[in-house]
């Protein structure tokens, strides 16, 4: 999990080259540390340098690493796989937004977050995801399995599937696909919920439901899958949603809240319809 | 499973809002009548107790009309408030530092602005229905009560303050009705959110102007 990576060795790489003079930047980081699930947690100060502005904020947290590690210290653990911004395994709230929303620009992944958005003498505060749905696992990383559950429930479709059909054999209007398309580019990485301010899944349950309601082949279980995803996010102890829009503005996706208002019209529908959670 | 449902808790909110918004439409409308004159104004708050006499008791719409507004303000706010706790619940240890990015003041004021404004309804009802909390007391004119309320400035102030955040509430409220209705989408959105803006400040500009033209004496 905690990252010692063939990037982290870009730190000490102007150490070993008396050629190049350190150049890079010296900041402050303020870390949630929590030994275990059980354990209270707190903020730790730690400082560090020469970071290079080409470093990912995940390469400085590596360089931190082998800081702490090389000192005997306990390593900070964070969340993180491809690095590409495209398997929704990274996430924290850095200075006070998901995947530093509020510093990058842009939408983002944490791994995709460049040390170049920070300045020389940066005070960085990294948090984990914080919901009761998300306990924290260890420092920085949570348990998110919540998400899987709610897709379990429901964000899938049982029609036998085969082979890649012959495209033109099923006719999707390109609107819907691209709509569909749009949701389905959801990685699942949860900042939704942590930029919720009521910690609510809404928009990535949304996403699901408007990616596979929109197909025909989405269509047979279109009413048990809105009722049961939902009843299972509020089961898992997310809040509601209050279509404040912080959600979307942090979603690395850039997923609109117009899913939101497509699941509600599919929950009102099937409500309607008789559908009712399975118990 | 899941006993409840959040978003059918979102309908109820959504449905009873629009009620009180149909409601606020009728209001200021009839506030209106305070610019032609005492009588006018007099007759109108006098019609509204005797609509539909004599084939029904004197009083009768009125009672309809407040009985179903009041279980429309009880049933939002219970699904507010269970909301609200479901979300308090949802994050009991918060962040130490937490930014917004994109909410709007209306849209994180909407909880205790509305308990500001359900407050400011019943001193409302006090002051100028019952009279009880008006400086003219409960024997005058509803005409009368107006003048010697709004001749006031800080009761004024007050109104000003109510409504302001009123208007701040619905502008939110109308966005997210339309979403948790399931009425809105992307290309909507614009607009959804320009006439829930624009709608909130006329009506609220159609209540304001009855206070102001007391206050500064153009009317009265």
């Amino acid at each position: 999990m905690t990252a010692t990576r063939e990037g982290a060795s870009f730190a000490s790489g102007t150490e070993t080259d008396p050629a190049m003079a350190p150049h890079g930047m010296t900041l402050t980081l303020r870390i949630w540390r929590q030994k275990s699930p059980s354990d209270k947690g707190r903020m730790v100060t730690y400082q560090v340098e020469d970071i290079s502005p080409d470093m990912s904020f995940l390469e400085m947290l590596d360089v931190l690493n082998e800081k702490l590690i090389l000192a005997g210290d306990d390593p900070v653990v964070f969340d993180h796989d491809c690095r590409e911004g495209i398997c929704g395994s990274c996430g924290l709230m850095i200075n006070g937004t998901a995947h530093g929303r509020g510093t990058s620009g842009g939408p983002t992944t944490t791994c995709q977050l460049h040390m170049r958005k920070f300045k020389d003498g940066d005070s960085i505060d990294i948090e984990p995801w914080r919901a009761t749905a998300f306990p924290v696992i260890k420092d920085l990383s949570v348990d998110r399995s919540a998400l899987d559950r709610i897709i379990q429930s429901g964000g899938y479709i049982s029609a036998p599937t085969g082979t890649a059909p012959e495209a033109h054999s099923i006719l999707v209007p390109k609107k819907d696909s691209d709509a569909a398309f749009d949701a389905a580019t959801c990685i699942g990485c949860g900042a939704c919920v942590a930029a919720c301010p009521n910690a609510s899944s809404m928009l990535f349950t949304a996403a699901k439901v408007s990616h596979l309601g929109l197909f025909p082949q989405g269509q047979p279980e279109r009413n048990e899958r809105v009722v049961n995803m939902l009843a299972q996010q509020d089961l898992e102890g997310f809040g509601g949603c209050t279509n404040i829009g912080e959600c979307s503005a942090a979603c690395p996706k850039g997923i609109s809240m117009e899913n939101i208002s497509r699941l509600n019209h599919d929950l009102l529908g099937a409500l309607r319809a008789g559908a009712r959670p399975k118990s | 499973m899941a006993k409840t449902n959040s978003v059918a808790k979102k309908a109820v909110v959504a449905v009873t809002g629009i009620i009180m918004v149909l409601y606020l439409i009728a209001h200021m409308i009839g506030n209106l009548k305070v610019f032609a004159g005492r009588e006018s104004f007099n007759g109108y708050s006098e019609w509204i107790r005797t609509i539909g006499e004599p084939a029904v008791p004197a009083q009768t719409t009125l009672t309809i009309i407040r009985i179903v507004l009041l279980t429309v303000v009880i049933a939002h706010a219970w699904a507010v408030i269970s909301l609200w706790r479901q979300a308090k619940r949802a994050r009991p240890h918060g962040y130490v530092t937490k930014k917004a990015v994109a909410q709007s003041y209306a849209s994180r004021t909407m909880r205790w602005g509305g308990v500001i404004v359900g407050l400011f309804i019943i001193y409302h009802i006090l002051d100028l229905t019952m009279g009880v909390a008006n400086p003219e007391g409960p024997n005058g004119t509803p005409y009368d009560r107006l003048i010697a309320g709004f001749s006031n400035p800080l009761i004024t102030a007050v109104y000003v303050l109510a409504l302001v955040l009123l208007g701040m509430h619905l502008r939110h409220g109308i966005w997210s009705a339309t979403q948790t209705l399931g009425q809105s989408n992307k290309r909507r959105e614009r607009t959804v959110n320009l006439f829930a803006l624009v709608f909130s400040v006329v009506l609220i500009g159609g209540f304001l102007i009855v206070p102001f033209s007391v206050l500064f004496g153009l009317v009265g």
